[in-house]
């Protein structure tokens, strides 16, 4: 950027004639200035698309401080001194036995626990003391509870064991947006079903572009017989209703995050396929790979060095879209029961819950502001990303 | 053709200059320039690729990317108005009405979905109001008078149905059917066939006298100059070096660019045959024929004959022209003798038949023939680094280590003249002539004892094309190389060859050394194809193609 404030000094004023310009040009000699790759050029570009930009630093954001949800929202202290001990409950899980109680996973909101670990040494907890399962056993309402900031303290407290005198009664046991209809809390839910919905949409589009692009590859490179095949296969494959398989399979096996993924993917590999074999189909004609074809390079080696490359411009501009459209066929799967695993933190049961309670607004608001956000976080890097990639782009 | 140069100039381009700005830095394209046009003038302007012309000629009407390009200063009076200070509606009636324009690539600039009535028609209507029975008849005048064989049959035409030469014509009906006072011509004829382009610039030249329009004539090729203009601007780096008449210019030339411009012609005579070498390529009866499947069943009911009976033979240290126009079939020969595209007959290579041979049979022999291309823009991959393009064919063929490797890549550089200090870069970064001079080094890398070039100089400057025919020259004499050399550029034929094959519609039309086909042709057509090649005259009907 020193590069750019530096340029204006040193470029002659082109309103003068040349012999008086040539006085006056300060010099500049050669290599003044570095030739731009291609990468840099689109780099450049992608930041001077604002809000892309800025997308991307709030969407990294998110990211990585969703992927510590254990240690934001978490029912298990971070870190415990009990005995002189320095134990960690977020890492590791300590069967109550060890404080005196019996259950196999410790419950340390529990008073018991609570006061026999706090006798013994300390507790740091994380800022929310929830995880997405964890119960809120003394709602102030009936389920589900609105918000705690919607309470006066007396109100909030009123079903602990001594009120507001109560331990527990502090800012830390707040559901600052509410409970679902089983006192889950909806904050802690919602780190969580961010998290997974983005991985479930990195993983699906990884595969699912890789499965695409080595189909799309072949097909557009050998073209003939192979491609006619092929592509009369895509069309039967993608007439295959996806729901109703899912449905059958659903009934069969328990659900659970890679079987969904697996059936997920069997489909929607061939959203790329098209592109790429466009692609290959424009590209295996070109000069420098019949340069190549005459060198007698083998056909895998130019599809991987010479024609991959260019189909990679295309995909890389397709690949936020594709991820969009995994992460709403999972949370639509999940809004119709037919997703993850009951009891799994998804913005689709969220977001069920809020249909299901129109009286507790808190449940389809959240939801609602946490998927928007997400895909239009996506949109406008997949938008950025697009201008950054277009070779015509330019900016005046 | 009178020039009245006391009345004021029809287009006077005072002082003007063009920056474009990217990426925040402003370039000049064109560097305080000043042309004069009368009426019923032409005017060509003349330089090398990025010389500005172009960007000059495209000033005139304001059909540059703005505001990425600006003029800092400089003005522009057609016919007493400023063409710099009128909005967007004046222009429109100025564009396509008093100046129309005609540009390189016919196939681009016509729409390929609408038929040939409504291209034409389409601005009669819009810029005269005539009704859609009217505008057919001036349509068809108009075709007519492009010359345009039974144009009513034509009306109903795709571009895509129209030949080249037929496509420009319908440019040239489109641009004149306003009746123009200036025609700007960008590089009309450099996509056309040498005797398309001869018929083209005999047509443009006939309208003119029929019309007194004046025509600012934008081209690289100096032959072109001379067969066309009166007067002529010579620019490079933005600036016009040198101004006149076109007989001072090309007698008398004053500027050292120009004279530089003028001695690039490519020199040489051609070598004599070598009637005693061993013979490297012979080929018997070879044919390329691709069937044309009709129905349901697709059954072969016909055949292109894309190379039909093709008999050759090229001897060790020799050059084999084959010139034609396009669609002759001469690339297609060269890909069947290097096996790149399967062909019928009999071929043999240093003594094998290789005819037969598979894919992967062929692969050894690959390293010993190979290929340069027209575009070397095109034959390069963009991602991979010039040192990693030249090294491919040794990675194949060879079990040299890397370091062996990156010597053979610098020797191959240093032979075609570059500095192998900058083998790490890219090919983007490298002009024309330096990228076929990379394809070159990518060939000879190999030691190959064949190599098939493919219009080598046909997509570069006349002073690059001149440099790389003294490069190829040079190298087949060090290395004994066999040449089969595929062009439609007749001067860089007989620069080069040493025996010439004249091809049309996949057959040879005549045959014999480069001497006797150049100064005695035999046949009309080679007679035409070296009238309209060599002096830019159009050949009666009916001897080429139209």
């Amino acid at each position: 950027m020193d590069q750019r404030a530096d340029a204006p000094s040193s470029e002659p004023d082109f309103a003068l004639p040349p012999a008086e310009r040539e006085a006056t040009a300060v010099a500049t000699g050669p290599g003044f200035r570095v030739a731009q790759t291609l990468n840099q050029r689109r780099w450049r570009l992608f930041k001077a698309h604002r809000r892309g930009y800025v997308s991307l630093w709030i969407f990294a954001f998110l990211f990585t401080f969703t992927l510590f949800a254990e240690f934001i929202a978490n029912d298990r202290p971070l870190l415990i001194s009990y005995k002189g001990e320095i134990l960690s409950p977020v890492l590791v899980n300590y069967p109550e036995e060890r404080f005196g109680g019996f259950l196999a996973r410790t419950d340390y909101r529990d008073p018991f626990i609570r006061d026999e670990i706090n006798a013994n040494g300390w507790m740091i907890w994380p800022p929310i003391r929830y995880d997405y399962r964890a119960v809120n056993s003394a709602p102030p309402t009936p389920l589900p509870a609105a918000p705690s900031w919607m309470f006066t303290k007396q109100e909030r407290c009123a079903s602990l064991a001594g009120g507001v005198d109560n331990p527990d009664c502090s800012i830390w046991h707040w559901n600052w947006l509410g409970t679902d209809d089983q006192g889950r809390d909806v904050l802690a839910r919602v780190i969580y079903g961010f998290r997974i919905s983005i991985l479930f949409g990195l993983v699906l589009t990884a595969a699912s572009s890789v499965i695409g692009i080595a189909a799309g590859a072949v097909q557009g490179y050998f073209g003939g017989l192979t491609d006619l095949l092929f592509q009369r296969f895509i069309e039967i494959w993608t007439s295959i209703p996806t729901l109703y398989i899912i449905l059958i399979l659903s009934a069969v096996f328990t659900s659970n995050f890679f079987l969904l993924l697996g059936i997920l993917l069997v489909f929607s590999w061939v959203s790329l396929v098209g592109v790429v074999r466009a692609e290959f189909l424009r590209a295996r004609n070109f000069e420098y790979v019949s340069a190549a074809r005459a060198l007698g390079v083998g056909n895998f080696t130019i599809m991987w060095r010479h024609l991959l490359p260019n189909a990679m411009v295309a995909t890389l501009t397709f690949l936020p879209f594709i991820m969009n459209g995994s992460i709403t066929t999972l949370t639509s799967l999940d809004f119709l029961c037919f997703g993850l695993p009951p009891g799994s933190p998804s913005l689709g049961e969220l977001l069920a819950q809020g249909k299901n309670n129109i009286q507790a607004p808190w449940l389809g608001i959240s939801g609602f502001c946490v998927v928007a956000l997400m895909l239009s976080l996506l949109i406008f890097i997949g938008e950025a990303v697009r201008d950054a990639f277009d070779p015509r782009k330019t900016f005046s | 053709m009178s020039i009245d140069s006391e009345s004021a100039p029809l287009l006077q381009i005072k002082d003007l200059s063009v920056a474009f700005e990217q990426d925040g830095h402003k370039t000049l394209a064109v560097d305080h320039v000043s042309l004069n046009l009368h009426k019923g003038e032409t005017l060509a302007v003349v330089g090398e690729s990025g010389s500005g012309k172009s960007v000059t000629a495209l000033s005139v009407v304001r059909l540059l990317p703005y505001p990425a390009a600006s003029h800092p200063s400089g003005v522009i009076d057609f016919k007493g108005r400023d063409m710099l200070g009128l909005d967007d509606r004046q222009l429109q009636g100025v564009r396509g009405n008093e100046i129309s324009m005609i540009f390189q690539e016919p196939m681009t600039s016509l729409n390929p979905l609408h038929r040939v009535e409504k291209q034409v028609g389409e601005i009669l209507r819009r810029h005269r109001g005539l009704s859609e029975r009217a505008a057919r008849e001036r349509t068809l005048e108009l075709l007519h008078s492009v010359g345009i064989g039974e144009p009513e049959k034509r009306l109903g035409s795709y571009p895509h149905q129209l030949s080249g030469g037929q496509r420009q014509r319908v440019m040239i009906a489109m641009a004149l059917a306003n009746e123009p006072d200036l025609l700007i011509a960008d590089e009309p004829t450099t996509a056309l066939d040498v005797t398309v382009q001869a018929q083209i610039l005999a047509l443009l030249k006939e309208i003119q006298t029929r019309s007194g329009m004046a025509m600012l004539f934008i081209t690289h090729d100096l032959g072109i100059v001379r067969k066309i203009a009166d007067r002529v601007a010579v620019m490079t780096e933005g600036k016009v070096v040198e101004e006149g008449p076109t007989e001072s210019v090309f007698t008398s030339p004053q500027a050292p660019y120009t004279r530089h411009l003028l001695a690039a012609e490519p020199k040489g005579s051609a070598p004599p045959p070598k009637p005693d070498a061993p013979i490297i390529v012979e080929t018997e009866n070879l044919k390329v024929w691709f069937p044309v499947k009709r129905g349901l069943m697709r059954r072969t009911v016909d055949h292109i004959k894309a190379v039909d009976g093709i008999d050759l033979t090229v001897r060790r240290g020799e050059t084999l022209g084959i010139v034609g126009e396009s669609g002759s079939g001469k690339t297609t020969l060269g890909f069947a003798i290097l096996r790149l595209i399967s062909s019928s007959g009999r071929i043999v290579f240093m003594g094998d038949a290789i005819d037969t041979r598979s894919w992967a049979a062929m692969r050894p022999l690959r390293s010993k023939m190979q290929i340069i291309f027209q575009d070397p823009f095109g034959s390069l991959s963009p991602r991979m680094s010039v040192a990693d393009i030249i090294a491919e064919g040794l990675k194949i063929h060879t079990q040299l280590s890397a370091q062996e490797r990156d010597e053979r890549v610098i020797q191959a550089l240093v032979e075609v003249g570059l500095d192998p200090e900058t083998r790490m870069r890219y090919p983007h970064e490298f002009s024309g002539g330096q990228r076929q001079r990379v394809a070159i080094a990518r060939a000879l890398v190999l030691e190959p004892d064949f190599i098939m070039l493919d219009e080598p100089t046909s997509a570069l400057d006349r002073s690059v094309q001149a440099q790389v025919v003294d490069l190829l020259r040079e190298v087949q004499a060090r290395r004994d190389l066999t040449f089969l050399f595929i062009s439609h550029d007749l001067q860089v034929v007989r620069a080069l060859a040493n025996e010439v094959i004249v091809m049309r519609n996949g057959k040879i039309v005549e045959r014999g050394h480069t001497v006797d086909i150049f100064e005695s042709p035999k046949t009309d057509y080679t007679k035409a194809l070296m009238a309209a090649a060599l002096y830019h005259e159009s050949a009666p009907e009916g001897i080429v193609a139209d």
